[in-house]
């Protein structure tokens, strides 16, 4: 394996050594990545833990000190005198957190179906393609409202606050898998045909062998690019979730969650407090999503 | 122990090739079949390379499916040294298939490209459980790269750093690791240039000799089944139309269609020999011609060849499917 | 001398690459005289398609022509413009690839694609064009020509596409025609066929033929002279007769004894070891040393350019005057 990322590597480190935007877009990535998870060690203030908050210290201005108490924030603070920049770090570890276990999720869900799919054929090729057209006819946003609603239904009014992060994980991942499953399908009914795998079965190894050990190595590489920008989508796809109110608790505040906080300061001057997380959210899902965009014309020459 | 190391008899494969059903309503179509091999027997003896010689789409690279239980046959038997080979019966199968290999066409597309030369050639090992432990299946990996002509350094590398001719050497040592008795060959040297494909052919008859492999020869190219082959059997549109010696069947062939190709071979020796034109090309398969299929070509045809299906006729060495050769008239 | 029609000088090819400037073709000289046929062979990668890019200006970016001249009826033709160059393509050279079906635009029939040709390089109304369309179907050999002019390429085999193309390329009447392996996608029974074609054809109306294929009984067949490649640089180049039965370059030599042929009662190919390799390794002195079973000192140090030797050109040091007498 090593030899090969070695190789991969080296050839995709060239392209991105010539990619100006690639490089701006990664170092993006990894310093607001980075800055979330180490918030903790970045800022003093817990934003969760009501007793690290002092309520003078509310409304103050980005860059000037707070009338009551004189202290500075760089980027303000909200009505509870939340430091918006704690907030926003240990918000976006909520975004990101979300962002990456949804895909995961839709990565497994969709690898998994998209393999078997396009191996199997048949009846199961169709069933699994025909699910994932209907999925395609609901959008995301829709979904998620749906398991949002349902799962309101089924849990205790005392756990909702717990089980929303996980909630939101399902709907945004269940949103996403049928891109996964598609190339991968795609990708399944090209290697299928190749001599090697005509070689395994010769000798008999198991369809599910086959599978893992054979086809899915040569599915990675789009299944890398998707996944990347399905990251993107997936910060989004719960911002918006979060904003509309039935994402992530006030008590576990995402990017989103902020910026529905923030915007109902918009009006009467409390500009930052919605600024800054938006600003920050734009800044994550587009750097990701250019990263993406160069994953895979990088990964894949002849498509330019 | 029997001499006859395969034997195939009646082997018919038919492919569905129909329009999708809602396609078929609209354009008033039937459905179609494509018979891709028809009634083909044949025996493999022990140590003998049996060659299967025809143009694209004569049904060569079906036959070596089923001789290897890739694809089920529709009709006909496959027996390996006296067995029948059945593909839903596991038990049986797993003991066959650790008894036969195959190397396929493509030295690109015949290797996982994301594993190491060494698990490549791993493989059957592991599968069949021959040999036990990782460093005595190490050892043998090397032993078998240095058998095929490279060296135990390329075991840890993957295949694209590899020549196709190189990669064809990994393929043949993944066909070794077994220790089978018989290879199906679908056109190994095809895809490789003519210095590489002696290099190979050298190989692989000095693997025969010293291993007493038993090969399925597969091929379009007349010349290199001629060096290969003690027997050759030669397939139009998917049906035997002769078999005979090797040396007999160059020297004088019977059927019809054996004597075009030979015609069309490019005279390399530049004896500045006539050619005769070659007429027409593959029918459709189809739609093939009634009667003999080969009739609309044959310099040969005669009335009955356009409605009666001939049936094979003893020759010196074999037997052709032939009305003229059966008549005497060749 | 001027029943040379095409002259190619040190033709030089070079790609711009990572590790570096690759040389695919490096100092390839040859002719092809009026009404004749050179067939150029060697391995996969030897640089046979690359020199035809180059001659017809279609190298690919970023390659491009790093020296040498190339002269057509003698005009020099490597250093024309885009537009000057597209007046030359099709109309005085013409190109028959290996894959029938990437020549023809499967949207149009075979006659409107004929007739466009003939329209565009030669003055003639349409009426004509397409009288003359259905004469060169005849001549290579399509049956029912007339009927079958209006149908589309898929509608045609393999062999018949191949026929079409040819008829394509001959279509403007042009001086030479390039053909890339053009029957390697054919079966032989087919591939006799259509060399059968190209050759009676190009002979009928005077046309040189640059033939390119790795198959050496092909050029038997059909070759007047052959062009032997290795690793970007000619070896040797003479009569396809004298080339064939009495190669004098090593690589040529061992190249053809590793041909199985019809005739052949000896039952071991003679192999040259090793591989040819790759452009960003070629070794110092001759390319061909570290293989080559005759090899001596001079050949690792000093790189043998094509000399001649009776009739031919052979790029190996054993046929230096100074090496043939020091030897007597
Ligand atoms: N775009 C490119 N970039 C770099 N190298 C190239 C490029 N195109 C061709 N080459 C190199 O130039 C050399 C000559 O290529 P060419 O296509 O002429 O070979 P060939 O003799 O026609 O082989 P084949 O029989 O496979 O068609 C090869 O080594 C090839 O790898
Ligand atoms: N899976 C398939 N479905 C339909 N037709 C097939 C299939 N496989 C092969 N054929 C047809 O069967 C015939 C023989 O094919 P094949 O055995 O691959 O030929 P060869 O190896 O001699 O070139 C061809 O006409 C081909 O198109
Ligand atoms: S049976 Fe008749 S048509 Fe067929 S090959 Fe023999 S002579 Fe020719
Ligand atoms: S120059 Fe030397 S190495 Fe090259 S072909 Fe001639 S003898 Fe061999
Ligand atoms: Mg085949
Ligand atoms: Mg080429």
């Amino acid at each position: 394996m090593e030899a090969i990322a070695r190789a991969l590597d080296s050839d995709l480190a060239y392209r991105f050594r010539r990619s100006p935007v690639a490089m701006v877009a990664a170092l993006v990535v990894v310093l607001l990545i980075g800055s979330s998870v180490f918030a903790p060690f970045i800022t003093s203030q817990n934003p969760f833990d009501p007793g690290s908050l002092n309520l003078m210290n509310g409304f103050s201005k980005p860059m000037e000190p707070n009338q009551f108490t004189g202290e500075t924030f760089v980027l303000g603070t909200d009505d509870q005198g939340r430091d918006v920049f704690a907030t926003i770090l240990y918000g976006m570890r909520i975004s990101l957190f979300v962002g990456f276990s949804a895909v995961i999720f839709a990565m497994v869900l969709g690898v998994t179906l998209g393999l078997i799919s396009g191996y199997v054929g048949g009846r199961t090729d169709t069933l699994i393609m025909r699910i994932a057209d209907i999925q395609l006819t609901f959008p995301a946003i829709l979904v998620a409202l749906l398991i949002f609603g349902v799962a309101k239904g089924i849990t205790p009014p005392d756990r909702r606050d717990e089980v929303a992060i996980w909630v939101l994980i399902i709907a945004i991942g269940l949103s996403e898998w049928v891109q996964f499953a598609r190339v991968v399908r795609g990708a399944t009914l090209v290697e299928k045909g190749k001599e090697y795998v005509q070689a395994a079965r010769l000798i008999g190894r198991s369809p599910v062998a086959i599978m893992v050990r054979h086809i899915l190595p040569n599915t990675l590489s789009p299944v890398l690019v998707i996944a990347t920008i399905s990251l993107a989508l997936a910060i989004i796809a719960e911002a918006t979730l979060s904003f509309l109110g039935v994402g992530a608790p006030p008590t576990q505040p995402s990017l989103g969650t902020l910026i529905r906080i923030g915007q109902e300061f918009l009006f009467s001057g409390e500009w930052w407090i919605l600024f800054f997380p938006a600003m920050t959210l734009l800044a994550l899902a587009l750097s990701v999503n250019l990263l993406g965009d160069w994953l895979r014309d990088a990964l894949n020459p002849k498509l330019r | 122990m029997s001499d006859v190391l395969l034997e195939v008899k009646n082997l018919t494969r038919t492919f569905d090739v129909s329009l999708p059903w809602l396609n078929r309503v609209i354009e008033r179509q039937d459905r179609q079949f494509l018979r891709a091999v028809d009634n083909v027997s044949f025996q493999i003896r022990r140590g003998e390379t049996f060659a299967l010689v025809g143009e694209s789409g004569s049904g060569k690279s079906t036959i070596a499916k089923m001789v290897v239980g890739l694809l089920p046959a529709s009709d006909g038997q496959i027996l390996f040294d006296g067995q029948a080979m059945d593909v839903n019966s596991s038990a049986a199968m797993t003991q066959l298939r650790s008894r036969f290999q195959m190397i396929f066409q493509s030295p690109f597309a015949s290797l996982n490209p994301r594993w190491r030369v060494r698990d490549v050639i791993a493989e059957p090992m592991k599968a069949f459980g021959t040999v036990d432990g990782k460093a005595a299946i190490d050892s043998r990996v090397d032993e078998l790269l240095d058998l095929v002509g490279l060296g135990a350094s390329d075991a840890g590398k993957f295949p694209h750093e590899f020549s196709g001719g190189q990669r064809q050497r990994i393929a043949i040592a993944r066909a070794l690791s077994s220790n089978p008795e018989f290879i199906v060959c679908d056109e190994p040297t095809s895809a490789l240039d003519v210095s590489v494909q002696a290099q190979i052919l050298n190989l692989m008859r000095d693997l025969q000799d010293e291993l007493g492999l038993t090969y399925l020869f597969i091929s379009h190219d007349l010349s290199v089944v001629r060096h290969m082959a003690n027997r050759i059997g030669v397939l139009y549109l998917g049906a035997l139309v002769e078999t005979a010696d090797g040396k007999e069947l160059f020297k004088a062939p019977r059927h019809p269609y054996t004597r075009m190709l030979l015609e069309a071979v490019p005279d390399l020796e530049m004896t500045g020999k006539e050619h005769s034109v070659v007429k027409g090309e593959i029918p459709n398969p189809i739609d093939p011609p009634p009667g003999c299929t080969f009739h609309p070509r044959c310099e040969f045809v005669a009335e009955r060849c356009r409605n009666d299906i001939p049936v094979p006729v003893p020759t010196p060495t074999g037997e052709a499917k032939c009305f003229a050769v059966e008549e005497g008239r060749i | 001398m001027d029943d040379v029609l095409l002259s190619v000088r040190d033709l030089v090819v070079q790609f711009p690459t990572r590790g570096g400037i690759l040389t695919a073709l490096d100092g390839i000289s040859f002719d092809i005289k009026r009404g004749e046929v050179l067939g150029v062979v060697g391995e996969s990668g030897a640089g046979k398609s690359m020199t035809g890019a180059a001659i017809i200006g279609l190298i690919e970016p970023p390659g491009r022509i790093g020296g040498g001249q190339i002269h057509l009826g003698g005009e020099r033709i490597d250093n024309l413009s885009m537009d000057d160059m597209r007046a030359i393509r099709g109309k005085r050279i013409a190109m028959v690839f290996q894959d029938p079906l990437t020549s023809l635009n499967p949207l149009f029939t075979i006659a409107e694609q004929l007739v466009e040709t003939i329209q565009t390089h030669l003055n003639v109304s349409a009426r004509e064009a397409r009288d003359r369309a259905i004469a060169l179907l005849d001549d290579v050999g399509i049956p029912a020509a007339s009927r079958r002019i209006d149908d589309y390429p898929h509608q045609f085999s393999g062999g018949m596409r191949q026929r079409v193309v040819i008829a394509l390329a001959l279509a403007a009447e042009p001086d030479l025609v390039i053909a890339d392996e053009p029957t390697t996608a054919l079966d032989v029974s087919v591939q006799a066929q259509i060399i059968d074609v190209l050759k009676r054809l190009c002979s009928e109306r005077g046309a040189s033929v640059m033939l390119i294929t790795h198959d050496m009984g092909v050029i038997a067949e059909t070759a007047d002279r052959v062009a032997v490649l290795y690793a970007g640089r000619l070896a040797e180049i003479g009569p396809v007769r004298d080339v064939i039965k009495d190669a004098l370059h090593p690589y040529t030599h061992g190249l053809m004894g590793s041909i199985p042929t019809l005739a052949q009662e000896d039952d071991r190919l003679v192999q040259i070891p090793g591989a040819m390799p790759r452009l960003t390794d070629i070794p110092d002195g001759c390319a061909f040393n570290p293989r080559c079973d005759r090899v001596f000192d001079r050949c690792r140090v000093e790189r043998p350019d094509p000399m001649p030797h009776g009739t031919r050109q052979v790029a190996c040091w054993l046929y230096d005057e100074q090496q043939i007498k020091a030897a007597e």
